[in-house]
């Protein structure tokens, strides 16, 4: 065998094991949400009953549907206001001079580090004595906060990269100044916020620990905490049918975005981890 | 935008004086204000004033089941955790798997992340399914994992031939949490440490296998020390993130077979139990030592110092 094929068979091998590897559990969750009731335990690997009531069982369960909703309404606030204020901060972190730059990264890096069940109980507190528990802003409030450092940090790793000379240009060119941003910078600079806009809606998302501290009900509950909610047969028994399905369900979008967007998911993460 | 027009009008203007430089470097920190200002103000009034309430609460007796009780007691809930078995325990567990998970997790990550680099195979598709663990709800990992470790609903006792559920008892429940944590969290891993592998030029490669060096000799004398900063930086995210370990542990089983962690402790005491004054020292326990971990990382191996030896 020459060396070029050898090397192609080792690399083919180690792509089916990562493949493997990556996708058993998502698999595994699929298979046992398409499980009828009476089979969900039989620990078959391939169900021996296919269904889909599964499914309809969850989203006829109010729980569910307004989890989704509460779901992708704060996912989509929070990571839109993180994205903005980030976006700004970056901007003056790239092109500008001032004193206190160090200070703001590191005040960034103290928030990535903090542990957030520390934060838990004085939200929890403070959020009841305000009216903020169990709302949308109650959860955008934290998940914003959060989001904001990897935020700051991958959106001026993107800035830093553009040509910011471009805009000058433009303008020597008879741009207005609002041209030049218009034109030559945003389309530059809409890469880096997009890429940005995924990964901090992810983590969003994704979310566990605020969403069952600092929400109760229907009105606010996001998926996470509402699949860890979800009520069984008996107090000792888990819906495992039901958790299977919404698990996928709220595990498409994300794999949709992943799928899509690989390439800038990998981008924004290592340019916020090396150049950050 | 407006700051955007306002900076490039400032950036063309001549400036030959002394004077007219001073006007442009204040107007630029008034513009760099203006933009820092709403995040790094988000940023400190949301983490600030938990802070210093948990400071506050944890010098207090504070019980939300008895809220007229409270009264200050100085450093008595300290002593009250440190002299608790539960809390050395819940330490020693947390170290456990944060050390088991986080060693795998490099190990396998470092393989990931050079497959990621090198292979010649579907490049594109192998980076976008390696980061679907990544990218999935970190709930939805715990119950799928949950389901297939179980004896009654799960896959892998058949595979391994148990007749016990794995679940039942600790060494099983702590297998489980593990995988699950090391399955979710190495593409994270690999995309830290891929960045630093893609810091490390070629044309040393190309040199030292001219010069004869094996594969294992050129990772661990060439790719391995230029990408230290990388490590580091992964290694401290990623312990920090494992510390911190909640979710996991809340969906498998609460804490149950010697598996509670500091965090799952922090969040009984706090929110089951509304005990605020021993939950609020934990939580500070909890943050000294997360920032102990950060320190050690950052001042005795200088993670966050880039290559150049700036400080991140």
């Amino acid at each position: 065998m020459s060396q070029r094929a050898r090397q192609l068979t080792g690399w083919s091998s180690a792509f089916v094991l990562i493949v493997v590897l990556s996708l058993v559990p998502v698999v595994w969750i699929v298979m046992l949400s398409l499980k009828t009731p009476a089979t969900a335990t039989d620990g078959a690997f391939i169900p021996h009953q296919w269904t889909l009531s599964n499914y309809s069982d969850i989203f006829k369960q109010g729980i569910f549907t307004s989890a989704l909703r509460n779901s992708i309404g704060i996912g989509l606030i929070s990571t839109a206001l993180a994205v903005l204020l980030a976006a700004m901060a970056a901007y003056a972190i790239a092109r500008l001079d001032f004193p206190g730059k160090q200070a703001i990264l590191a005040v960034a890096l103290a928030v990535v580090m903090f542990p957030q069940i520390s934060l838990v109980g004085p939200l929890y507190n403070l959020w009841r004595q305000i009216g903020l528990y169990d709302t949308w802003p109650g959860l955008i409030v934290p998940y914003m906060t959060f989001a904001l450092p990897l935020s700051i940090y991958t959106l001026s790793a993107f800035f830093r990269e553009i040509p910011w000379e471009l805009e000058q240009a433009a303008q020597v060119d008879g741009a207005t100044p609002f041209q030049a941003f218009r034109k030559v910078i945003a389309p530059l600079a809409m890469p880096g916020i997009v890429t940005t806009f995924i990964i901090v809606f992810i983590i969003c998302w994704n979310d566990f620990i605020f969403a069952i501290s600092l929400t109760s009900t229907t009105k606010a509950e996001t998926v996470p905490a509402a699949i860890a909610q979800f009520p069984g047969a008996s107090q000792f028994t888990q819906p495992i049918g039901d958790i299977a399905a919404a698990a996928v369900v709220v595990t498409v979008p994300v794999m949709v975005l992943v799928l899509l967007f690989q390439r800038r998911i990998v981008a924004g993460l290592t340019a916020g981890a090396v150049k950050g | 935008m407006s700051a955007v027009a306002a900076r490039s009008e400032t950036a063309i203007a001549p400036a030959p004086q002394r004077r007219r430089l001073s006007d442009r470097v204040r107007a630029e920190r008034r513009l760099a204000v203006l933009l820092v200002g709403p995040a790094a103000i988000v940023m400190v009034a949301v983490t600030a004033y938990p802070v210093i309430d948990t400071i506050v609460l944890s010098l207090q007796r504070a019980d939300l089941r008895f809220p007229g009780a409270s009264k200050w007691v100085g450093l008595s809930n300290y002593g009250a955790v440190l002299k608790s078995s539960v809390w050395w325990q819940d330490v020693l567990h947390t170290m456990i798997i944060s050390v088991i998970a986080v060693s795998f997790q490099f190990v396998l990550g470092m393989l990931l992340a050079l497959a990621m680099h090198r292979t010649l195979v579907a490049r594109g598709l192998l980076r976008s399914i390696a980061l679907i663990p990544y990218g999935i709800v970190a709930v939805v990992s715990a119950y799928s994992w949950n389901y297939a470790w179980s004896l009654t609903s799960g896959w892998i006792p058949k595979v391994l031939g148990l007749t016990s559920d794995p679940l039942s008892h600790q060494f099983g429940t702590y297998a489980a949490i593990i995988v699950t944590e090391i399955w979710k969290n190495t593409p994270f891993m690999a995309l830290l440490l891929l960045a630093g592998l893609a810091l490390v030029p070629d044309e040393l490669h190309e040199a030292a296998r001219v010069d004869g060096a094996t594969t294992w000799q050129r990772f661990r004398r060439i790719t391995l020390p230029l990408m230290m900063p990388a490590i580091l930086v992964a290694l401290l995210f990623r312990t920090l993130d494992e510390v911190r370990i909640f979710d996991v542990i809340y969906i498998f089983n609460q804490g149950a077979n010697g598996t509670e962690s500091i965090s799952m402790l922090n969040y009984s005491t706090l929110l089951d139990r509304l005990n605020l004054g021993l939950g609020s020292a934990v939580s500070v326990l909890l943050f000294v030592l997360v920032a102990i971990i950060a320190f050690l990382f950052i001042k005795g191996f200088g993670a966050g110092a880039g290559p150049s030896g700036k400080r991140a």
